[in-house]
């Protein structure tokens, strides 16, 4: 027998080279790939016909690591339907790892109430949901991650998926996906493709299974282990609601305004620029008047990066931005610039914001705009809980770009309703004072007293530069001095800055 | 001043406030108040609406406020304005309003 003369050769080589590692005999051509004995599991294998044979096939447990994206924003089917269906097969203690959690996942309340969810790493949370969770729904307190320090926590080994379940708009029977062809299109894939990569078990769910070989592949086969086929996966129409909204409110349109004159006169409004528009209604509203702007300076930009607007898509189709670096497609116009312009790049949320990966975009970005519940008179920004203590709100990429940009501008109004934005102190700390250069409200623009230069062209320009501290007396004029919240000792939140750092923590809140 | 009817002032909208005016049976002044904001500044709103109901005059109806985080300008008015209306007030004293 061939197996036994190399059996022989190796234990022979053994002795010859005992730093050789551990080498195995020749056992038949198909012995590491037997699916490829049959033309059915060597075509088909990857395919589930449910989503209680692909999570039966993944292999996991009570007590693991289940991963889900949200591409799909308020519009996700994926994370409701998988823990609905593990709940109803019995799953116990398992730590749900969303890139982000929004409105739509309040059904997740039950199934943390019946321990079928114990633990929580997200990027933020709203709703119903957030506000169980501030009240002291869950044991363990959830961890709050920027996107970017979500792939670090990856990288270090804290945070390690068991199973990433994982909506795309399109895939073939191979796991080739992506998130911009399909019928149900939900743009760039930037967050789902770190679990991919760091999933030990990834499995797409798909409403539209197509031919062999589907691309662009922004998920590649190599990573996939497993494809099935559901009903919904997401409702793109969703998107653009909640946080990604366009807005005709005046008041966000005026700060917008504001916003863009600052960028104007920044000393950063130069050929070549680099632009980032966080979410909020007044932030991605900014992009509407900066057009103009390029114009009478004949200027253009060499990127922009992030979230991505059909407004920034808009720009980029009349040529004002050569490159758009996509992570997110806020809305359809995005995700259909993806699809038609080979200057629109879809990224990885490790290529996007990862202070460990080798190269992030945000280090390249000269200009990001911002928004915030609160800001306080040392520039600090919560952007997780409101001024009640309930979290509403998400880490995003917030702290990710505002460290790496050379301007952060953060954009908010000075009050909303009856709520002062300025604040002595945030409720909860997520970017520090030190990463923000320019505060812009409706009532004024406050510039960060560690840069007098900016300080200066701004009030060289006229624009209405103001003390934070001022800001801080008109928004109480306005509201009156709120009373200080009460919290107990207990700790429901543990917010991490993007190096892993915790940064603040959110305690319960007193009813 | 007495409500003697049903009254309302306002609307539910973010920043604005609902007062509704109703008469009680025994002839006293009773204030609910519910607000979004009540952590932050229930003891300044309550402030405000007994301020206005005391300027009117009121001593009897029931007063249910549902504020939507309303600043203390727009309180007061909406108080007035359906304090005014339950009683069937037609004259009105302008400096009691300030």
């Amino acid at each position: 027998m061939k197996n036994d003369v190399m059996t022989t050769a190796i234990e022979r080589l053994a002795t010859q080279d005992s730093s050789l590692p551990k080498l195995q005999p020749f056992a038949g051509a198909n012995a590491e790939t037997p699916y490829l004995a049959a033309a059915g599991t060597k075509l088909h294998r990857k395919l589930c016909g449910s989503l209680e044979e692909a999570i039966r096939r993944s292999g996991l447990k009570d007590g693991m690591t289940i991963s889900f994206h949200h591409a799909f924003r308020e519009g996700d089917k994926v994370v409701n339907k998988v823990v609905n269906t593990l709940a109803r097969l019995g799953f116990k203690n398992l730590t749900l790892a969303s890139s982000s959690l929004l409105n739509c996942h309040d059904p997740l309340v039950e199934h943390i109430k019946s321990d079928v969810i114990t633990q929580i790493y997200t990027s933020g949370m709203r709703g119903r949901l957030a506000e169980a969770v501030s009240n002291g729904l869950m044991k363990k307190p959830v961890q709050i991650h920027s996107h970017g320090g979500r792939v670090h926590l990856l990288q270090t080994g804290e945070l390690k998926i068991d199973v990433a379940f994982l909506g795309v708009s399109c895939c073939d029977e191979f796991g080739n996906a992506n998130g911009s062809r399909g019928k149900l299109n939900c743009g760039s894939l930037g967050y789902a493709k770190v679990d991919a990569e760091y999933a030990r078990q990834v499995v797409l769910l798909t409403e539209e299974l197509v031919g062999f070989p589907n691309y662009p592949a922004s998920i590649s086969q190599d990573r996939v282990d497993l494809v099935v086929k559901l009903d919904q996966v997401g409702d793109p129409s969703l998107i653009s609601v909640g946080a990604a909204r366009v807005t005709n409110n005046p008041r966000e349109l005026l700060i917008a305004r504001h916003a863009a004159d600052v960028i104007e006169h920044s000393g950063y409004f130069n050929d070549g620029f680099s632009i980032q528009t966080g979410s909020g209604a007044a932030a991605t509203a900014a992009t509407r008047f900066l057009e103009q702007r390029m114009n009478c300076k004949g200027i253009k930009a060499s990127f922009a990066l992030g979230g991505i607007t059909g407004g920034i898509a808009d720009l980029h189709s009349r040529g004002l931005i050569k490159a758009i670096v996509d992570v997110q497609s806020f809305d359809n116009d995005a995700a259909a610039s993806l699809r038609t312009s080979s200057a629109h790049i879809e990224i990885s949320a490790n290529e996007y914001a990862n202070p460990t990966s080798k190269a992030a975009y945000v280090d390249r970005v000269n200009v990001v705009i911002l928004s915030a519940l609160e800001v306080d008179l040392d520039f600090n920004v919560n952007v997780i809980t409101g001024s009640d203590g309930v979290m509403r709100g998400a880490s995003g990429g917030h702290c990710d770009v505002a460290a790496a940009a050379d301007l952060t501008i953060v954009v908010a109004p000075l009050v909303r309703s009856r709520i002062p934005t300025v604040v002595r102190h945030v409720t909860t700390l997520l970017t520090p004072g030190e990463s923000v250069g320019v505060l812009v409200t409706d009532h004024g623009i406050a510039v960060n007293p560690k840069r007098p230069e900016i300080e200066q062209r701004l009030r060289d320009a006229r624009l209405p530069v103001m003390t934070v501290e001022e800001l801080y007396r008109k928004a109480v004029a306005l509201t009156g001095e709120p009373e200080p919240l009460e919290f107990t000792d207990r700790i429901v939140g543990i917010v991490r800055y993007r190096d892993g750092s915790v940064i603040d923590v959110v305690r319960q809140v007193k009813n | 001043m007495k409500v003697i009817k049903e009254a309302i002032a306002g609307t539910l909208e973010s920043s604005d406030v609902l007062v509704k005016v109703a008469p009680t049976e025994k002839g006293t002044r009773e204030v609910v108040l519910r607000s979004e904001v009540i952590k932050q500044f229930g003891e300044q709103i309550k402030q405000v609406v007994t301020d206005a109901l005391d300027k009117l005059s009121v001593s009897a109806g029931s007063i249910v406020i549902e504020d939507k985080g309303a600043l203390d300008c727009v309180i007061r008015a909406r108080v007035q304005a359906a304090v005014l209306r339950g009683c069937s007030s037609e004259e009105l004293d302008w400096r009691r309003l300030s």
